[in-house]
């Protein structure tokens, strides 16, 4: 059994010797990355022969680092976030050996771009009530999906949708979805922008007309769709609310740097205010530190349903606070044009935009109240509310 | 799941072997992943070892057994804070005086993270012993000294505490000496060399009771140990907001003072003792709120009114899913605290204050939330939640309140107040 040190030293060697007969400088983008997938050099956590080495999680910055101090292109993670930190990982867990192989490449190297699938006009927190119907075809080799989906992120980019359907409405509603990979560009996906208030338009509308999916698509078992979405569903929490930054990093620096470069604007209320949020923040981050020193030995905390929680309270705070210091700026807002961008940084543009783009920092990936009640019943095991819902058939629901 | 944390065992648990972790300078948890090696560059490891994990089961075990929440009520009604038994089984028995005092004094040889961990169980228990005075504060200021006392210390032969008013914050880095109120005159006749006789009152000190040793800054910059039996010296009991730690006045009149360490020396070990105890007392406050919500979860649960447990209700579900969000946020900034002392960083005065800030207000909250969800069987005597309240509440106050600590970051962190606030 080798130590992790030593593990992290043959994993360097592995790197050198890779780049040894892969010149990062030579080779297409695409090929390069596509080369390292099989070498097993793309996420060293994965199994053999899916661009992985079955190591530890941990390992994967090793790779990383040495692949960038050799200036080698990466697969621009910000642009894939979605397939990476939720499609991978649902596939990883769910998939077949014919759907990892199939997907788990393209997806890794940025050629296929994947979205999910999951809200509805009608399920938003109550997710497990959607209406988007699968119906699966007499020839039984495909499925037909009928419906609207919102707040997609990245639709019109994306060739793969992770898709989350109803298969029966005739029994209770968690016990009636299925889980699918959708091909974007089939016939009947129609993508539409969905403009936000901040202008931009960085989710989407999608409308699904007989649009058909492949039942060698499908992902988990039939009706076992909820307990995917779970899976897919802890991922992405994690993804909003846990990213590694030094201090001062994210909304805290912009916030103490408006202070320090606005003398003018200080006030005995504004400086408390600051402060508080400073050390919050700060130690939000010491926080989730923690939280990905117990992951990287293997002894995941509850923690993490925390970290959005407070991740999304601290952002819109310090952005307001922000908006507060820029003075007569604050009333000027940079561009209202719609906008499709291809990443989101919550950091990005002006105070103002950030100020307005925080407000979905408590809505997304799960309400701040939804996240409470999970902390509630699953960490604390409180007794749930009384229900009606979940033992009824889907159809008898009032709606 | 239950509340307990990965690194924490629910009573009834098997246990760990008893105490290894005393003699053997049980050290930082450490991890030979890739991914520890460059965390601890940037940041020191914020979780409980195993070492740290056996001394928190046996101290859980000891308190659970001689401290329940009958016998410190009990010792509350009595005026008697402190548990001078328990106190020796904690300090000379399972060897937690020692814990910051090197082996080559007679000490563990361990650091502040594990001195943290007896902190968080003392806390929890809300128990009645001067751990803090003693074995933290009196102890910091007398490590980098070498001094005779520290042996007797370690092995809980003699206790001792710091006479500075408990309310004061640590120092900014930096600073020069504080008011210390008590003056060093010269020796009287026929006292040995070296000896000063002090004279003055140091108002609210903690642990002084139970003190053998008091050590006292005296004005002209020492730090001098006086016996606290000398018939120079009064030790008036205060009614304590917090009847589980007892606070004294402390007055000397010409009481001889051996001088410990000199001048600078003095100031610094001052400081050093304030920082440390403002960082320990801030793990202690850590316990007090993990306790408080413990006691509510199972409250809220087995409670029922409107023929349902009142643990049901979102309205309690939210309130106590805040407490829990702010006792994790509370944990990682009580780790930081008690890693940056335990290996001397440079950015222990952050950690410090973040992490008084972060648990003073966790405990604060959670110990109120306490009172409140248990509803009109919290507001009463014979229910302990009034004593973590009234801990929780004191332990805010003292060495430093929340806003004092976030006022001390703003020049530790270049966010300066407005001119002229």
């Amino acid at each position: 059994m080798l130590t992790g040190n030593q593990q992290a030293g043959e994993l360097r060697q592995q790197v050198r010797d890779f780049l040894a007969g892969h010149d990062p400088a030579a080779l297409p983008r695409l090929e390069f990355l596509r080369a390292r997938f099989d070498a097993g050099l793309a996420w060293v956590h994965y199994p053999a022969g899916l661009g992985g080495q079955g190591l530890s999680r941990s390992l994967q910055s090793v790779v990383d680092a040495e692949f960038a101090a050799a200036g080698a292109p990466d697969n621009n993670p910000a642009r894939i976030g979605i397939g990476l930190g939720m499609a991978a990982p649902t596939i990883l867990a769910y998939g077949t050996q014919e759907q990892q192989e199939r997907w788990l490449r393209p997806l890794w190297t940025g050629e296929e771009v994947w979205c999910q699938l999951f809200s509805e006009p009608g399920a938003g927190s109550d997710l497990a009530g959607l209406a988007t119907r699968a119906v699966r075809a007499e020839t039984g080799d495909h499925w037909l999906v009928s419906g609207q989906k919102v707040w997609t992120s990245m639709a019109h980019a994306a060739r793969w949708g992770l898709l989350l359907a109803r298969t029966d409405p005739d029994v209770p509603k968690h016990a009636g979805l299925t889980y699918f990979g959708l091909d974007m560009t089939a016939a009947g996906v129609e993508v539409r922008p969905l403009r936000q208030l901040t202008g931009e338009a960085e989710f989407n509308e999608v409308f699904l007309a007989d649009a058909a999916v492949a039942e060698a698509n499908r992902i988990g078992g039939i009706g076992a769709g909820w307990r995917v979405a779970q899976g897919t569903l802890m991922n992405e929490r994690i993804a909003i609310g846990g990213g590694a930054l030094p201090r001062e990093g994210g909304m805290a620096g912009l916030a103490a740097a408006a202070w320090r470069e606005h003398p003018e604007a200080r006030t005995p209320g504004l400086h408390d205010r600051l402060l508080r949020l400073w050390a919050d923040a700060e130690v939000a981050r010491l926080a989730g530190a923690r939280l990905r020193q117990q992951l990287a030995a293997g002894q995941p905390g509850p923690e993490g349903s925390a970290a959005k929680v407070v991740f999304a309270r601290l952002n819109q705070e310090l952005a307001a606070l922000e908006l507060e210091l820029a003075g007569a700026a604050g009333l000027i807002y940079d561009d209202w044009t719609l906008r499709r961008p291809e990443t989101v940084s919550f950091f990005g543009r002006g105070p103002g935009y950030r100020y307005l783009r925080s407000r979905g920092n408590s809505i997304e990936g799960g309400t701040s109240e939804i996240l409470r009640g999970i902390i509630a019943e699953r960490v604390l095991g409180l007794p749930a509310e009384p229900r009606t819902d979940t033992r009824v058939p889907w159809k008898d629901l009032p709606r | 799941m239950t509340v307990t944390s990965p690194g924490e065992r629910p009573p009834g648990t098997p246990r760990g072997p008893e105490a290894p972790f005393l003699r053997h300078g049980a050290s930082a948890a450490t991890t030979d992943s890739a991914e520890g090696s460059r965390s601890r560059q940037a940041l020191p490891d914020l979780r409980y070892s195993e070492a740290e994990e056996q001394l928190r089961a046996a101290v859980r075990d000891l308190l659970a057994d001689r401290s329940p929440w009958a016998a410190v009520l009990a010792r509350v009604d009595a005026g008697e804070g402190n548990d001078l038994a328990l106190w020796h089984t904690l300090a000379a028995e399972l060897g937690c005086a020692g814990l910051l005092i090197p082996e080559s004094q007679g000490g563990a040889g361990a650091s502040y993270r594990e001195a943290a961990v007896v902190a968080e169980e003392t806390g929890r228990a809300a128990a009645c012993v001067p751990y803090l005075g003693s074995a933290v504060m009196a102890t910091t200021a007398l490590l980098g000294t070498g001094d005779e006392l520290l042996p007797a210390l370690a092995s809980g032969r003699l206790t001792a505490a710091l006479a500075v008013g408990f309310a004061g914050a640590p120092p900014a880095p930096g600073s020069g000496p504080g008011p210390w109120p008590v003056r060093a005159g010269p020796p009287g006749a026929g006292d040995a060399a070296g000896l000063a006789r002090l004279t003055g009152t140091v108002r609210g000190v903690a642990d002084a009771l139970a003190a053998d040793v008091l050590l006292v800054p005296g004005d002209g910059a020492a730090l001098y140990a006086v016996d606290a039996r000398d018939a120079a010296v009064t030790r008036a009991p205060q009614v304590s907001l917090d009847a589980t730690r007892p606070l004294a006045d402390v007055t000397l009149d010409a009481a001889p003072g051996r001088p410990v360490c000199p001048g600078d020396q003095a100031v610094r070990a001052v400081a050093a003792a304030l920082a440390a105890g403002a960082g320990m007392l801030a793990c202690e406050q850590l316990g007090v709120a993990e306790r408080c919500l413990d006691m509510t979860v199972a409250y809220v649960k087995q409670r029922h009114q409107f023929a349902r447990p009142v643990g049901s209700f979102e309205a309690l579900k939210y309130r106590l899913a805040d407490v829990w969000i702010a006792v994790t946020q509370a944990r990682a900034a009580a780790r930081y605290a008690a890693a940056c002392l335990a290996g001397g960083d440079p950015d222990t005065p952050v950690a410090v204050a973040l992490a008084k800030a972060a648990c003073g207000e966790a405990a604060v909250l959670a110990a109120q939330e306490c009172v409140q969800l248990h509803g009109g069987i919290g507001f009463t005597w014979e229910h302990p939640a009034h004593l973590l309240l009234k801990r929780a509440k004191s332990g805010s106050l003292a060495l430093g309140t929340p806003d004092r600590h976030r006022a001390a970051l703003a020049a530790l962190v270049d966010l300066p107040p407005p001119a002229g606030g």
